[in-house]
């Protein structure tokens, strides 16, 4: 790796990590005016043109708020836990391919921070990890209801990893590849993965709304029952780290979903228009942007329409549907491609 | 790169003993997790990027979560101090030291063992593993397929109330 890689590779970690805060930032805003046009009302409208700042309000709102640590809690824990899930939720972006490469004078570069032959696994290391932030901060508020709201959270990711680690398993199949760079090229020119395993796209797309704790999955945080679930003790911007950690998984997952299953950033019939290089990795970054956007939309559209799953319902979906039906898709995948390759 | 390595079994080694001589359950389990993590950079450090991201997927994400459930559910926060019989105390000594004694013998074998196969930067990755276990093994790999729903079954079994 040469210097000028290695600067390219700092100054684009630097936008990577700027525009998943900034997006998720303004997921927050979204959120809000998605929901009170399902609620025919009008949203935030005060703090600049169309309550565009209020993000930024809101930002420092948790910055001002009084910080404050129950005399019971676990300190050290209690500290870990948001930072654990920020961390986790941000650590995900290294391996999506955010677009083809970029020529610069006479040196390539590819617009992917770390090509990782296990891209696809690493994802998943990391949705794994990521339960210990709530779990952690659940158990050291010292508050019972923090505390089934962490188990909650816990028992329901474990559970819909499954699904989702057989739903991969099929898609791996049909790529033979496990590198998220390969996935994307593969994809090239409408062959998108979700014509070939329309089904595992349907099972990785709840098991996603699952494990980022989205409704209507969001038993961790049910205020009816819990209060507020594993953050009912968290003030200040520790819960603001929680509450904006959800929003940067939505785009990270958003990312995922249309890296495996949506083409990345491949836009059909780019190759007749006849551009340079460059032209037609910004517009395929454009694209892939427009496809994030376009899940972030799905998951709030979701949030605002179905009603929250009942604890038993929950478990059944994840180990009596999602679970068998996930074996079956790999077991169709298999006896696919054993019969075509026989050929 | 010979830096990262004294990093990481520092690390490694640091978390391992405070594994043992935390009083306190949740912070045992979450120094066995830092101990993980570190043991998946080594995996990193021979180019294993696929057992590193297994190790991480399974023992860190999966095991481990496990343990924490359960130390959280039996709410086992308050230190614990178990007082033994001196004879209990001098036959773990004992058998401790007889086990380092194995450990010790085993790691005098490992020059000889470094220079019949020399390392392959390849055995780490998915289709190194995947060829050997395929391949190689693919009796003890099966077989031990056959084991793993044995255990599920036997789980289940245990778990139904009135069997």
């Amino acid at each position: 790796m040469d210097f000028s890689t290695l600067i390219f590779k700092a100054i684009f970690l630097f936008i990577i990590l700027l525009v998943t805060l900034v997006v998720a930032m303004y997921s927050t805003y979204a959120e809000r005016k998605v929901a009170a046009f399902m609620q025919d009302r009008n949203g935030p409208n005060r703090a600049g043109p169309f309550g565009l700042l209020q993000p930024l309000a809101d930002g420092l709102k948790m910055f001002m708020k009084e910080e404050i640590i129950p005399l019971t809690a676990n300190k050290y824990l209690f500290i870990l836990g948001p930072s654990i899930a920020m961390t986790t939720a941000l650590l995900t972006g290294v391996v999506i391919p955010w677009g083809d490469t970029l020529t610069i004078g006479d040196h390539v570069y590819s617009l992917q921070m770390a090509d990782l032959n296990i891209g696809i696994l690493y994802v998943f290391a990391m949705v794994s990890i990521g339960v210990y932030g709530i779990m952690i901060g659940g158990w050291a508020s010292n508050n019972k209801y923090a505390l089934l709201g962490a188990i909650r959270a816990a028992s329901q990711m474990i559970s819909y990893e499954l699904a989702m680690g057989m739903s991969i398993i099929a898609l791996v199949l049909t790529t033979g590849s496990l590198s998220l760079h390969d996935i994307v090229a593969q994809q090239h020119g409408m062959h998108w993965n979700v014509f070939y395993q329309p089904l595992g796209f349907f099972i990785f797309l709840i098991c996603a709304f699952a494990e980022t704790n989205r409704a209507p999955f969001d038993l961790p945080e049910c205020e009816t029952e819990l209060i507020g679930g594993y953050h009912t003790e968290y003030s200040s911007m520790k819960l603001g780290f929680y509450l904006f950690a959800e929003y940067v998984n939505m785009f990270i997952s958003s990312a995922v979903i249309a890296t495996l299953y949506f083409g990345g950033y491949n836009m059909p019939f780019i190759d007749q228009l006849g551009l340079s290089s460059n032209a037609v990795t910004f517009i395929g970054m454009a694209f892939f942007f427009i496809k994030i956007f376009a899940f972030i939309f799905l998951f709030m559209w979701i949030r605002w329409t179905l009603p929250r799953f009942r604890y038993d319902q929950l478990m059944n979906l994840g180990w009596k549907g999602l679970l068998p039906l996930a074996i079956f898709n790999i077991l169709a995948t298999g006896t696919y491609y054993f019969f075509t390759s026989l050929k | 790169m010979i830096f990262l390595f004294y990093l990481l079994s520092a690390i490694m080694i640091f978390c391992a003993l405070l594994v043992v001589f935390s009083k306190n359950p949740i912070n045992n389990v979450i120094y066995l997790i830092l101990c993980f993590i570190a043991m998946a950079g080594h995996y990193i450090l021979l180019n294993a990027q696929f057992l590193a991201v297994v190790h991480i997927i399974v023992y860190t994400g999966a095991i481990m979560v496990l343990f924490l459930f359960v130390i959280m559910l039996l709410n086992l926060n308050k230190a614990i101090i178990i007082r033994k019989s001196t004879v209990t105390r001098i036959s773990a000594v004992v058998t401790g030291g007889i086990f380092f004694l194995v450990l010790l013998a085993a790691t005098r074998q490992t020059f000889e063992i470094k220079a019949k196969y020399p390392f392959n930067s390849e055995i780490g990755l998915v289709s190194g593993i995947g060829k050997t276990l395929f391949g190689e093994f693919l009796l003890p790999f099966e077989i031990s397929s056959i084991l793993f729903i044995s255990a599920m079954v036997g789980a289940m079994m245990f778990g139904k109330k009135d069997a």
